[in-house]
């Protein structure tokens, strides 16, 4: 498999909106995070929810989030994180510092 | 623009996580989906499509398995697995076969 990520580089997940069956979470879109591991590769749900056979399969990932940054207004310890797992397609390069 | 569906950290009231059991028409749903996955011919990405297609007053409105049978009705019909006639016939008879056995054990 090759992907372009590896588990503690810094991506931001694209802040795209097109329509369909999209299984990135409206409110992670335009979000800093790193990459936590690589949980394999998937036939593309966005595709094969339209019937279409979803092929290449696409590296999906576990991307962790810090709360504050996703939530401003967070709450919680500022250590806590929501991990959530992602379509590589789905993620940028992003600078090392301001993942967090 | 955020889909209907997608309303993850939209502020809203606790989830009743409360057991309960399924109705018998829910388990046949349930029974149905599982076939049409067999038979190739509902994905799960296919019906969370038409699931999250649903107009948002019903999205909200209805109930899970009332959301499943309307996801199941849409992708059968668009499949050509039945036609909305043979789907709107057959539904007046079982309505019809209903009242009759309510009916019959009054």
């Amino acid at each position: 498999m090759k992907s372009r990520f590896h588990a503690g580089d810094a991506v931001t997940v694209r802040a795209a909106y097109p329509p369909g069956h999209i299984r990135t979470p409206h409110y992670i879109r335009g979000k800093r995070g790193v990459i936590e591991r690589i949980c394999g590769e998937f036939a593309n749900p966005e595709e094969l929810a339209f019937g279409r056979d979803g092929l290449p399969k696409r590296p999906l990932y576990r991307v962790r989030f810090g709360q504050r940054h996703v939530w401003p207004d967070y709450g919680g310890a500022p250590e806590d994180t929501v991990d959530i797992e992602i379509f590589e397609h789905w993620l940028e390069p992003a600078a090392r510092e301001a993942a967090t | 623009m955020r889909r209907h569906h997608d309303m993850g950290g939209i502020p809203d009231g606790p989830v009743d996580t409360s057991a309960h059991d399924a109705e018998l028409w829910e388990k046949r749903v349930d029974a149905v989906r599982n076939l049409l996955g067999q038979k190739n011919l509902l994905r799960t990405d296919e019906h969370r499509r038409h699931i999250e297609n649903l107009p948002p007053g019903d999205y909200d409105g209805l109930s899970y398995y009332e959301r499943w049978i309307l996801s199941i009705s849409n992708h059968l019909l668009e499949k050509g697995v039945f036609t909305a006639d043979d789907l709107g016939r057959k539904m007046a008879e079982v309505e019809a076969r209903e009242a009759k056995d309510r009916e019959h054990y009054k």
